[in-house]
């Protein structure tokens, strides 16, 4: 890079996540930003801190557990909003099932995954938000490769990729009608690997699971599942203590391990580049189906 | 790890980049290619498309599947919607926005192209330069995509003969002249075998250029972005209600155009009120100077009243301003445009409304031909219209300056976005 005037990658994905983060407070009146503890929610998390540097930011983060979360990332969580004096609100799919709206999956495969989608509908209908933003990316998924950074919701939530706003330059389109929202993505660019590289450069602390640990674990299907209180083993399995660690953070039930030793930000990057295993290709709830992806989004799924 | 490393990646560049062709001419099997062979496709991918191969028959694994995201585009072997992909070398990140090339796509390829650096055209060599040729280098040169790339694609079909190459180079060195573009490269390659994609081929020893990854890797686009003429759109006012902060007014936003300085006289359009930069904030504490494409907040020495919409700027380079602005547009929506019609106007971070004066033509996009006193423009029509905006705009020609020289038309009842216009 020759000339004085560049930026690395990294500074510009940066500038564009800012300029979206900024975007939703300016076109919108009540949004939130999704906030699951696991990585990528916790870099949005950082951009949205930058975006408004020196005033706090103007919108209450949004949890939805499912009740099946480490205790890590809980612990995680609760000290970065005490530390950056963030506004938390958490919403549980348990009272989702105590309500009858949903009913929990049984059996050894159980998972709440999908049925947090009513929860968080619930919650935006409720809370009266009119956006809420995620830190979806379009790396992860090839549903998600079709998405854009402001996604319409019809008043159901749900997710038309047939019908989507074309989105040019950087002139994001928010209108709306009463009872739509929107879903806005303002990491959609970034990769696995430019999360990495910029939790690295600006120094980001994240929750321990990210580096290598002992931990109870089963194989279950090739996947490295914690075993735990909500995963019901099969009669064959037994749980075994292996050294691993977590590509990404989520639902217990679901969120599969990789046998590593990375121990620092360095070494987690320098594996990821050698990986040859997407982060979701460890995800059990993507697994059910070619298009199991497609077929939450449209019903209104993170 | 070494220091090479991390020293590494922060050098790395972003570039975007647009690929326009038709299924046929093998563009999903490039895109496919150059993911292959750059090592971004993982395993679990690799075995997904395996598996939908085998599926639909096709005997061979199908890399164009690894590209069609919904179910619909995978069983019937088309692509929907604009889809973005990814892949990094050592040198840079690459971002594709991998549109489909058919006639009643020129929304999506103009979707695609607005935010790219560079666009790929795929020639079939067997049929050579056809109209959609002609289509996609109009689009690319409308939309001042900086550089353009020639892939003459299946060069195993035709026996990797030379003449093939340069006589469709020349043909579309002869349409390129009747279009605004500057930075044309030609590559001839196989994407099914990987020939000049990736890796040197083997079959093409009279052709001594670049591979198409070494053009990506090495094209020169820090001089895209206009640096002469600083564009500041304020996007938000930031007061931050903190006792430490009691007073502070910073104004956030992108920097759209040239270099802005602590100390710097600025002017904010519309007032006109003039007053300095007092300081360049950002989380880390302050910076003596930022550029574009920078997300920043400035302060200024002087309490003037801003707001989201305005314009800042500094002495020289002015922009232009004015309510009746011609621009060539591209509709977008089933619903047609209606002549005298009243719009809402998406301009930077200025939202206003407008109304269509006048089509002064339309271009048929598969001669270039102007098409004078048909005023019907309908979905994916390109016309040169007219329209008077409800107050003065600050603006740039789109020539000088893709983000000042933007707009975007949302239909008021159904707050669909129906058209994207570039200023002339």
């Amino acid at each position: 890079m020759d000339n004085k005037y560049t930026i690395n990658h990294l500074r510009e994905l940066e500038a564009e996540s800012m300029y979206v983060i900024r975007e939703v407070v300016a076109q919108f009146e009540n949004p939130c930003m999704l906030f699951s503890g696991g990585k990528d929610s916790i870099v949005m998390f950082h951009l949205a801190r930058k975006a408004f540097w020196p005033a706090r930011i103007p919108f209450p983060l949004m949890h939805i557990d499912t009740g099946h979360n480490f205790q890590e990332t809980l612990d995680y969580r609760d000290k970065l909003m005490a530390e950056t004096e963030t506004k938390l609100v958490v919403r549980y799919v348990q009272d989702t099932i105590d309500q009858g709206k949903a009913v929990d999956e049984v059996g050894v495969n159980a998972s709440r995954n999908k049925i947090q989608t009513i929860t968080l509908l619930d919650a935006i209908e409720d809370l009266k938000f009119d956006c809420a933003m995620g830190g979806g990316r379009r790396d992860e998924e090839k549903a998600r490769a079709k998405e854009r950074f402001f996604s319409h919701r019809d008043e159901f939530g749900q997710w038309d990729p047939k019908n989507q706003r074309p989105e040019l330059w950087n002139i994001f389109n928010g209108k709306k009608n009463m009872g739509e929202h929107f879903r806005v993505f303002p990491i959609s660019n970034w990769t696995e690997m430019d999360v990495w590289q910029y939790i690295l450069l600006e120094n980001i602390p994240i929750p321990s699971l990210y580096f290598s640990h002992e931990r109870e674990v089963i194989e279950r299907d090739g996947t490295i599942l914690a075993a735990g209180e909500f995963v019901t083993l099969k009669e064959d399995e037994v749980p075994e203590k292996r050294i691993i660690r977590f590509r990404t953070i989520g639902d217990m039930t679901c969120t599969g391990a990789v046998e590593s030793k990375a121990n620092s930000l360095e070494e987690i990057i320098e594996e990821v580049a050698a990986t040859r295993i997407t982060e979701r290709g460890g995800r059990y709830d993507d697994k059910r189906s070619e298009a199991a992806m497609e077929d939450r989004k449209k019903e209104g799924y993170f | 790890m070494s220091e090479d490393f991390s020293k590494g990646y922060l050098d790395m560049e972003l570039l975007r980049f647009t690929t326009a062709g038709s299924v046929d001419d093998g563009k999903s099997t490039l895109i496919g290619r150059l993911l292959y062979d750059s090592k971004a496709i993982f395993e679990d991918q690799m075995e997904s498309i395996e598996r939908a191969s085998l599926k639909t028959g096709d005997g061979e694994v199908n890399l164009a599947l690894l590209t069609d995201g919904l179910r619909a585009e995978r069983e019937q072997g088309i692509t929907i919607d604009v889809a973005y992909r990814y892949f990094a070398t050592p040198k840079r990140k690459f971002i594709i926005a991998d549109t489909p090339g058919h006639v009643q796509y020129t929304r999506n390829m103009v979707t695609g192209a607005s935010t790219a650096n560079v666009a790929l055209i795929l020639i079939d060599a067997r049929n050579g330069v056809i109209e959609q040729t002609l289509r996609h280098a109009f689009i690319a040169s409308l939309l001042q995509i900086p550089h353009i790339i020639v892939c003459i694609n299946k060069m195993d079909l035709v026996d990797f003969k030379e003449e093939t190459f340069e006589k469709i180079k020349n043909d579309f060195d002869n349409i390129a002249t009747k279009l605004d573009v500057h930075d044309i490269r030609f590559v001839p390659i196989s994407a099914k075998l990987g020939d000049n994609v990736v890796d040197r081929s083997k079959n093409m020893g009279w052709y001594d250029g670049p591979t198409l990854l070494y053009l990506l890797e090495n094209i020169h686009i820090a001089s895209d972005i206009n640096f002469d003429d600083a564009r500041f759109p304020v996007q938000y006012v930031i007061r931050p209600m903190k006792d430490e902060y009691h007073d502070y007014r910073g104004y956030a936003g992108r920097i759209e155009g040239g270099v802005f300085h602590t100390g710097d006289k600025v002017k904010v359009l519309p007032s006109g009120l003039t007053s300095k930069i007092k300081s360049i904030d950002v989380f880390e504490g302050h910076v003596e100077e930022a550029f574009a494409p920078q997300s920043i907040t400035l302060s200024l020495e002087d309490d003037i009243d801003i707001s989201r919409g305005d314009l800042i700027i500094k002495d020289n380079g002015l922009p232009k301003s004015g309510q009746d602005i011609e621009m060539m547009m591209c509709w977008f929506h089933e619903k047609p445009m209606v002549l005298g019609g009243k719009y809402t106007l998406k301009h930077t971070t200025n939202d206003l409304r407008c109304v269509i004066r006048d089509v002064n033509y339309k271009i048929d996009v598969n001669t270039l031909e102007h098409i004078e006193g048909d005023k019907k423009v309908g979905l994916n029509d390109i016309a040169k219209i007219t329209l008077k905006t409800t107050k003065p705009l600050y603006y740039d020609s789109y020539r000088k300056n893709r983000k000042t020289g933007s707009v975007i038309l949302i239909d008021e009842a159904t707050n669909n976005t129906v058209a994207a216009g570039m200023i002339l």
